[in-house]
């Protein structure tokens, strides 16, 4: 006798439990453990996995590698702004891009189902890496450098939009990856 | 601390027959109107973010947007918030322990400290080169100020904690109850554990951070910050849960005269909350470079969803417990006589079922998938985020201390409520606005709709992109949830303040209003099938099966994307 707001009863650690509350908490039991397995299942089932390589880096040390890659690989200049290259590197090769104040650098194109290792850091703050409209999203941080390996199964013109607050141009930072048939 | 021996004078409540220590009753107050105040400044706040994200509108020039974000963040998510727990907790320790209040006098420190911390935050923000969100990630940086403020917050909601103890161990050595503690302030007591070490994390991280925006420290690193911050920043969001919970038990019980289905199953699901909560805040995290999957699923899956398995059942009990005693009092018909015929106009039951309903079917559900490993990938930083933690704060913690505050209007204040017909439909109003929003915003996230993102539009941009007709439809409808959500925030704030001023004072001799034990005489028999809550086991599992439905649907969706390794 009482209420959730009085104390319980003395015998409340021995009291059985009522058959409502048995049946729910074996059924959210096997779904807990259910969702538990699945997330590490899918590391073999799934094509869609974070492979968490990384590498502690420094803005200058990540912003050499960018330039080297972007000299290396440059095909032309972007037709919508022709001041940022376009790079086109082979497959199964190091892609390096570079999230700064405000801009994805460089802009990269991809050949379907072709893989690449794409390494993403940051030269200044924290931003954002979100792949449109795809919507695939990674964090990106000076100072860690990410590497995820992307394997692109459909072609055409995919825009990184900044979705890490990075102050007041955050909404202007962009940057873009071509993927050809 | 120092514990005073002389005795405070007390009163009973006519109402509910508590026995009210007045300097606690004054001290509660103060911290329940500051956070009607700050819940009041947090929805101007927020209001201006949404009309500026609702497409058409774009009220506010940029700069002006990502300083009334900054606002709304703190000052809604955790200001309001914290002022309204420690209330909580004064008013659980004391007067349902039939205790007087420890340490008075650090109470009004507490006060004063959060106060003081938030106003120094707050005015850093308006002076503009603060603008850097609530999460402040370095190397970002704010004035120092901003973070001295928050420090200061901190400290006095510690201190609010602590007397909260003081008032615990009181309780214990006077003996002013027996047996075991209370279901609800056993909850209290495990939000503050939580506290505390939520607290410890936000100082461990903010100190430095103020010590490097002065220049006394070279660099913070931003992977550290963002680890230590967010065992903060999440960690803050499962204290609410596990006060929203509590009240929920609370309501149930001041409403219905319900107890617990079983105490020994609502305790344990508390002590999971302690155990594994923390873990969660590595939902933050998971797209973020230098972490290990192992550790990863580990901590996001609060160590094999222990924690989830804690909030389904208390998703469970409440509910439960509320039909138990409805059952008990004759409504035994059918699956849901128990529930048709709730006070569904009564604003302090109308929120904390609206608040069990939000939480569990918009916050719960979309948390189980998006607190998924490979599930972040698809949503990170995506405005699904706020969609996903405003079901959860808003319809889950907000509805549920409003509710509270319609109790403890008559109880605390001695005033009756003002304009009830407003305050029947305010709590609808609230969710109905929030589950939109909620929903809306969580579509256009899926869609790739950036969240703290002032021009979706990239206007003039040479690399522009163009969000799908869908999703700027989706954050247009969402935002006029937003607007309707602080329609119903501020018709709450109206009620609140009136009734405080104006309201007809409560008469001595009132009647009271709790109702008698529903497991005293009563009906034995109750429930169908020797199941003694099968509407909500029946409800139950409607959840369930739209949240199996809905992680499978996330997965479907994921399978879809670049093959990434």
């Amino acid at each position: 006798m009482g209420y959730s707001f009085t104390p319980p009863a003395k015998n409340w650690a021995t009291e059985p439990i009522e058959r409502t509350e048995i049946l729910w908490i074996t059924i959210a039991g096997l779904w807990c453990l259910f969702m538990f397995g699945w997330m590490i299942a899918w590391h073999w089932i799934g094509n869609q996995n974070m492979a968490n390589e990384a590498y502690k880096t420094t803005p200058e040390i990540y912003g050499k590698k960018v330039e080297d890659f972007t000299a290396k690989y440059t095909v032309r200049q972007d037709a919508s702004d022709p001041s940022l290259p376009v790079v086109a590197p082979p497959p199964g090769s190091d892609v390096y891009l570079a999230a700064s104040r405000w801009q994805w650098r460089p802009v990269v194109e991809f050949q379907k189902g072709k893989t690449y290792r794409v390494h993403i850091s940051s030269l200044d703050w924290d931003h954002g890496f979100s792949l449109q409209p795809e919507n695939i999203n990674f964090q990106a941080y000076p100072g860690y450098e990410q590497v995820v390996t992307m394997t692109p199964n459909k072609s055409g013109t995919f825009s990184i939009v900044c979705n890490e607050y990075c102050g007041i141009g955050h909404h202007m930072m962009l940057g873009r990856i071509y993927v050809k048939e | 601390m120092a514990i005073t021996t002389a005795q405070s004078p007390f009163r009973t409540d006519p109402l509910t027959g508590l026995r009210i220590d007045l300097t606690a009753a004054t001290l509660v107050k103060t911290n329940a109107v500051l956070a009607v105040v700050f819940l009041l400044v947090g929805g101007i706040a927020g209001l201006l973010v949404a009309l500026t994200r609702w497409p058409a509108v774009h009220l506010l020039p940029a700069d002006l947007f990502y300083m009334a974000l900054t606002v709304h963040g703190i000052v809604a998510l955790m200001v309001w918030i914290i002022f309204f727990e420690i209330a909580v907790l004064y008013f659980v320790g004391s007067t349902l322990l039939n205790c007087r209040l420890a340490a008075p006098k650090m109470a009004w420190t507490q006060v004063v400290l959060m106060v003081v911390g938030a106003a120094t935050t707050f005015v850093a923000i308006l002076q503009g080169d603060s603008s850097v969100m609530m999460t402040s990630y370095v190397p970002m940086n704010a004035a120092p100020h901003f973070y001295l403020g928050l420090i200061l917050f901190a400290v006095g909601a510690l201190i609010g904690c602590g007397v909260f103890w003081g008032t615990l161990v009181i309780a214990a050595e006077e003996k002013t109850y027996e047996g075991s503690l209370p279901l609800t302030v056993y909850g209290c007591m495990i939000a503050t554990v939580i506290a505390i070490f939520t607290i410890a994390s936000g100082a461990i991280i903010l100190i430095p951070t103020f010590l490097w925006s002065l220049g006394l420290i070279k660099s913070v690193d931003p992977m550290m910050y963002r680890v230590i911050w967010w065992a903060f920043g999440h960690s803050s969001q499962q204290i609410n849960v596990t006060a929203h919970i509590t009240i929920w038990y609370t309501v149930a019980a001041l409403a219905f005269g319900a107890k617990p289905m079983s105490e020994k199953v609502s305790r344990t699901a508390f002590l999971l909350y302690i155990l594994f909560l923390q873990l969660g805040s590595v939902h933050h995290l998971l797209s973020d470079p230098g972490l290990s999957s192992a550790w990863k699923i580990f901590n996001t899956s609060y160590m094999m969803y222990l924690a989830v398995l804690a909030s389904l059942i208390h998703g469970l009990t409440v509910p439960g417990a509320i039909e138990v005693a409805q059952r008990r009092n004759g409504l035994n018909n059918g699956l849901f006589e128990w529930l048709r015929k709730c006070p569904w106009g009564n604003p302090v039951f109308s929120c904390t079922i609206l608040s069990i309903i939000g939480f569990g079917f918009i916050g719960g559900i979309t948390g189980g998938g998006v607190g998924g490993e490979q599930i972040k990938m698809i949503i990170h930083n995506t405005v699904y985020v706020p969609g996903h933690f405003h079901g959860t704060v808003v319809s889950g913690t907000t509805l549920a201390f409003m509710g509270l505050t319609y109790y403890l209007i008559p109880v605390l204040f001695q005033r009756e409520v003002i304009m009830p017909g407003l305050a029947k439909i305010q709590p609808y109003l609230f969710a109905i606005g929030t589950a939109v929003f909620a929903i809306a915003l969580m579509g256009a996230g899926t869609l790739g709709v950036p969240r703290r993102h002032w021009d979706i539009t990239f206007a003039g941009q040479a690399l522009g992109f163009e969000f799908p007709g869908m999703a700027q439809m989706m954050m247009a409808v969402g935002e006029m949830g937003g607007v309707l959500m602080v329609l119903g925030g501020a018709a709450f704030c109206v009620i609140v303040v009136g009734s405080i001023l104006v309201g007809k004072p409560v008469p001595a001799n009132a009647k009271n209003i709790v109702p008698p034990p529903a497991d005293a005489g009563g009906h034995k028999e109750i429930g169908m099938g020797g199941f003694e809550a099968p509407g909500t086991f029946v409800l139950a599992m409607v959840l369930f099966v739209t949240l199996v439905l809905y992680y499978f649907i996330n997965f479907k969706y994921l399978a879809t994307l670049w093959t990434l390794a």
